[in-house]
């Protein structure tokens, strides 16, 4: 009987070593950002330094915004708790850096998706969750209602390390009026510039003068121009790399606009268990294994839809119900005119 | 043989841990960019910049390379710099002089200054001289001309711009000046070691830098006209000056912060030097029959600036490295347009970032040599 023990151990350990060699090697597929975010037991995740409406924390600490769900909708789904997320603010200028060398794991934080980011600095745009265009705000009593109006020697303030910075210059250059760039760091300084009457226009996405706009000593003094001089879809970004992350990423952000696309809401989503629709029950885990791919379980879109809402919601919740923006423009459902469209989830 | 060796053997084991952590830190960075398809190279330094810069000493726009968006950000970086030693030097040798004032009125004022100024962080005070002081400024529109002829506003300081005529006329005039001061210099010197007799030859030489460029105007057909800044309407409440020259905001506010800054520093290194030279060489001068200003110029002062310059360079550097604090008032220096526009539109961090740094690291060791070529100048020489 003891013959053999010797040898039984020697098959046990072997054993344990390949199945101990299996199961790791298919968490290394599932995802290296993925499996060191369970480990962590939190979501990395890179915001504005506050920007109302998108990404910005109250006395209390507390993020809010359409760019702050869409890295809770990525910790309820791998992490089962829409608040175990990390924020990190970050300046324009820090964000790349702090995403490519792995301070965080997702940004999302009003970036423009260009060519030029995609492609060329190690990072991977992972979807739209803003439509947005640069803008000019200016003084009502200035009387300019139209950048027609802009003349040789203007002053504008804005941020440095934007696209903001490189559409300024085509608009102005395209127009040939001279004018004064004063681009500072950090988004309070070019408000508290501009409020001051160091520059006679202030530009930036206008989504951001909207919400800027609140900040200032009387709000009603400002107007944004009509004209918007160009296009800025805003979306998460992810290191390049991974691409399971990505697809987690794009998929909790489609999961929330197709999940509005239907109809369901954080408050309807577990009875919509027992929908007719196929399509519905895709969405809230009940039909499909449509977290296998992600390895991750079958809920992790209810979670999403339950823990943070649909896409509308958070827009209602973050933009519009705080006055920045209540008319919901290009941001609106492709089925209501808007050009929100995203690839379905089966 | 075992001797040398324990004499080379901490020194080899130091380089060769040097070398090592710079190649692992180099290789580190080669197989984590290469894993994220980050490519490395300086060839962007050649591509268009496409972003415009608000401040610039030579021609720029978008249209130029970074290369030339990287000289604009070097030079307005020395611009301050220069501005900010300038009157740094002025102020700190006026204030560490004022210290050592038996005047009780101006010593304790000086004293004030200088414990007031060193004592708050520079960043801060740049950010009350950009935000608090000058935002109380009037608009264009509001300003009350200086002299008839300046604006301060808070959109910047807008001055007259010469305009030259012949201006190559009146430059050779100053570098005749200049030459003729040197030959009198030296000839003046060597009448006073063969003959003892002194000439005035502080007399003389502002009389020729003055009468020299003079002449030129007179004779020469020079002339100077200025470009007076006017007011120009942009919309109903928004103006601007045109014309002249302006200069903005946020140079100024730096360039008054990083001086106030400084100037308390180099007064302490100012009243030490003085105070350092001993009180019996100053009596020994004076009992030899020297006057007074006799006994601070050819006794005092020379001793005293071996003792002030060392640590005054310290603070000229200091002055340099702190300007790069400018990115937070939107000064265009070397880090807001190249470490932080050039280095946000390429994402060339490490490429960008080590061009910076090389960039203050040969600025501060040119001042640190020309200030160690004036201090051996000024050295006791040993005979």
């Amino acid at each position: 009987m003891f013959k053999y023990l010797k040898q039984l151990t020697s098959l046990v350990a072997m054993v344990a070593v390949l199945f101990t060699f299996t199961t790791e090697s298919m968490a290394a597929k599932k995802s290296k950002t993925l499996k060191n975010t369970q480990k962590k037991g939190f979501v990395r995740c890179g915001v504005s330094q506050g920007l109302p409406g998108f990404s910005n924390a109250d006395a209390a600490g507390n993020w809010t915004g359409v760019d702050v769900d869409v890295c809770r909708a990525v910790a309820a789904a791998v992490l089962g708790d829409a608040n175990k997320v990390k924020f990190t603010p970050l300046s324009a200028k820090e964000r790349f850096t702090a995403l490519t060398s792995g301070e965080i794991d997702i940004l999302s934080r009003n970036t423009t998706w260009t060519l030029s980011r995609d492609a060329d600095i190690g990072l991977t745009f992972v979807g739209v969750n803003f439509y947005d265009g640069q803008g000019f705000m200016v003084r009502k009593s200035s009387g300019i209602t139209s950048t027609s109006q802009f003349k040789n020697g203007i002053s504008a303030c804005t941020n440095i390390g934007t696209t903001t910075e490189l559409n300024m210059r085509d608009f102005f250059n395209s127009r040939g009026i001279s004018y004064e760039p004063v681009a500072f760091e950090k988004a309070d300084e070019v408000v508290a510039a501009y409020d001051a009457g160091r520059c006679d226009t202030y530009t930036t996405d206008k989504s951001g003068l909207a919400a800027q706009r609140t900040k200032m000593k009387n709000p009603d003094e400002h107007i944004v121009l009509p004209e918007t001089i160009s296009k800025e879809p805003l979306g998460p970004v992810v290191r390049q790399g991974d691409s399971v992350w990505e697809d987690i990423v794009r998929w909790s952000l489609n999961t929330m606009i197709e999940a509005e696309e239907y109809g369901i809401t954080s408050s309807n989503a577990d009875s919509m268990k027992t929908s007719d629709n196929p399509q519905i029950k895709r969405l809230v885990g009940a039909e499909g294994e449509m977290g296998a791919a992600f390895g991750l379980d079958n809920e992790w879109n209810l979670r999403i839809i339950k823990q943070v809402g649909n896409y509308g919601e958070s827009y209602k919740r973050n933009i519009a119900d705080t006055g920045i923006l209540p008319d919901r423009g290009p941001n609106e459902l492709w089925t209501k005119g808007g050009i929100l469209y995203v690839p379905p989830s089966r | 043989m075992n001797f040398k060796l324990k004499d080379i053997g901490p020194q080899l084991m130091t380089v060769i841990a040097v070398v090592l952590v710079f190649g692992f830190f180099t290789y580190n960075a080669q197989v984590n960019m290469e894993n994220r398809g980050i490519d490395f190279g300086y060839g962007f330094l050649s591509q268009e910049s496409s972003f415009d810069v608000q401040f610039s000493l030579i021609e720029y726009d978008g249209s130029h390379s970074y290369f030339r968006a990287y000289l604009v950000g070097l030079l307005n970086t020395i611009l301050v710099s220069v501005i900010g030693i300038f009157l740094a030097t002025i102020l700190g040798v006026l204030v560490g002089i004022a210290r050592l004032s038996p005047n009780y009125l101006i010593n304790k004022f000086a004293a004030f200054y200088v414990e007031f100024f060193r004592n708050i962080p520079l960043l801060l005070q740049i950010f009350f001289w950009y935000f608090a002081a000058l935002r109380a400024l009037p608009l264009p529109q509001d300003a009350e001309a200086m002299f008839g002829i300046s604006f301060l506003t808070i959109k910047g300081l807008f001055v007259p711009a010469f305009i030259w005529e012949n201006f190559n006329i009146f430059f050779y005039s100053i570098v005749a000046a200049i030459v003729a001061i040197i030959v009198i210099r030296t000839h003046a010197k060597k009448v006073q070691e063969t003959q003892g007799k002194q000439i005035p030859v502080l007399l003389i030489s502002i009389g020729l830098i003055f009468i020299l460029p003079l002449l030129s105007f007179l004779i020469g057909g020079v002339r100077l006209s200025f470009e007076v800044p006017v007011l120009k309407q942009l919309a109903t409440t928004s103006f601007i000056y045109e014309g002249g020259v302006s200069l903005p905001p946020e140079l100024i506010a730096l360039a008054l912060s990083l001086s106030l800054y400084t100037a308390t520093f180099i007064a302490e290194c100012v009243r030490a030097g003085i105070q350092g030279v001993g009180k019996g060489q100053k009596e020994a001068a004076a009992s030899i029959g020297l006057t007074q200003n006799q006994v601070l110029k050819l006794v005092v002062m020379p001793q005293a600036l071996r003792i002030i310059i060392p640590p005054t360079t310290n603070q000229y550097l200091n002055l340099t490295k702190n300007s790069s604090l400018a990115a937070a008032i939107a000064y265009p220096d070397l880090v807001l347009v190249f470490a932080g526009t050039a280095l946000m539109q390429t994402g060339k961090a490490i490429e960008i970032v080590s061009i910076t740094m090389f960039t203050y690291l040969s600025l501060s060791i040119s001042i640190s040599l020309f200030m160690n070529w004036y201090n051996n100048k000024i050295a006791i020489t040993e005979k």
